[in-house]
């Protein structure tokens, strides 16, 4: 499986639920296959999901996913301590790890060699870190949704892209809509 | 026990519902930091880098809290992207309460180097910046964290040696 087929794999999952998407592909691709108002989709500022999906998750009561990829968890690394040191149970990162710099054009990364992203996290001190195959995404999503607890899932999927068009909603729409569907769930 | 100035900075804050505070370290700004971490007000979530910092930021803004980050004028370098494509690009006030190393009185000659940098790096980015150099300086803060809420923009308030000399 290639990332756009995990993404499709996790839909049913993702739907109706507060996510934070990676730039480039992934949020393009999650775009095209599912667009939903709360989903915040990053247009730039490669390796920050993380740290914006976390916030989020501090910030607010309601679940909160945030979808990674290895390329980007790299140019951030420290974003795994900062997470195992400021846990929250509504927040669950989604690393899709593909080996590889999808966006721009599938260049090998450290992870898909010797670096093992699952270590680094529980290295980094986070309590529920999981490994898993990419068929198996989407039931190990929901578990950690369903479970009550800070989780970081590492992905193994293929690299391997599929053509998408760009994302043309203006960013502050991104963010408006976004920011409704947060408040509409406070306040229900 | 926190000096008068940080106390002020730290009430600022609260007073206009700076509920989020991210923080990476600098001498100069040792006192606001404990005063952040010390308020039941604010939810303190030290980064470890300041492009980190300022997602946390942009999702804690976006889940309702309004946040600030608390950083050295050395790191601006490292944000220049982040400002441009989250911060601004995405509308979200953020007051940068910003230590201005490499000013008189700084001991550094290496801080001297980003200090000369740092004016004019936000000027290029369009930042609405503001110099704290004398204590009384700090009775701006209020208006300015209005201001950013009001145009939904970063601001950088830069906090140089001799403001922090004047606090007691
Ligand atoms: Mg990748």
């Amino acid at each position: 499986m290639i990332r756009s087929e995990v993404l499709k794999s996790i839909v049913p999952v993702l739907d109706g639920r507060l996510v934070v998407c990676n730039i480039g592909l992934p949020s393009q691709e999650l775009h095209l296959l599912h667009d939903q108002p709360s989903t915040f989709y990053m247009l730039g500022t490669m390796g920050l999901a993380s740290s914006i999906g976390l916030g989020l998750a501090l910030a607010q009561p309601d679940k909160v996913v945030a979808i990674d990829g290895d390329g980007s968890v790299l140019t951030n690394l420290a974003t795994l301590a900062t997470i195992a040191n400021n846990v929250c149970d509504n927040f669950v990162l989604l690393i899709i790890d593909n080996g590889s710099y999808g966006s721009t054009g599938d260049q090998p990364t450290y992870a898909g060699r010797k670096t093992s992203l699952a270590a680094v996290a529980t290295a980094c001190g986070c309590a529920h870190v999981i490994e898993c195959d990419a068929a198996e995404t989407a039931d190990v999503l929901r578990h950690a949704l369903e479970s009550d607890r800070m989780t970081v899932i590492v992905c193994k999927c293929e690299s391997g892209n599929i053509p998408v068009p760009v994302i043309e909603i203006p960013p502050v729409v991104i963010r408006d809509r976004f920011m409704a569907a947060v408040k509409s769930r406070a306040a229900s | 026990m926190t000096d008068s100035l940080s106390q002020k900075i730290v009430d600022d804050l609260v007073a206009n519902q700076i509920a989020f505070v991210t923080t990476v370290p600098c001498k100069q700004l040792a006192g606001v930091i404990e005063a952040i971490e010390d308020c039941e007000r604010i939810l303190h979530v030290p980064s470890n880098k300041e492009d980190e910092g300022m997602g946390l930021c942009a999702g804690a803004y976006m889940g309702g809290k309004r946040p600030a980050i608390v950083m050295q004028n050395t790191a601006l370098g490292v944000t220049l992207n982040t400002l441009a494509t989250l911060i601004q690009f995405y509308q979200i006030p953020l007051p940068m309460l910003i230590s201005y190393r490499g000013e008189i009185g700084e001991k550094v000659a290496c801080q001297v180097e980003m200090a000369v940098h740092t004016k004019a790096l936000l000027n290029q980015l369009a930042i609405p910046t503001y110099h704290f150099h004398r204590p009384e300086d700090a009775a701006e803060l209020d208006g300015i964290l209005k201001h950013t809420q009001m145009c939904k923009k970063p601001s950088a308030i830069l906090m140089d040696a001799t403001f922090w000399r004047g606090a007691a």
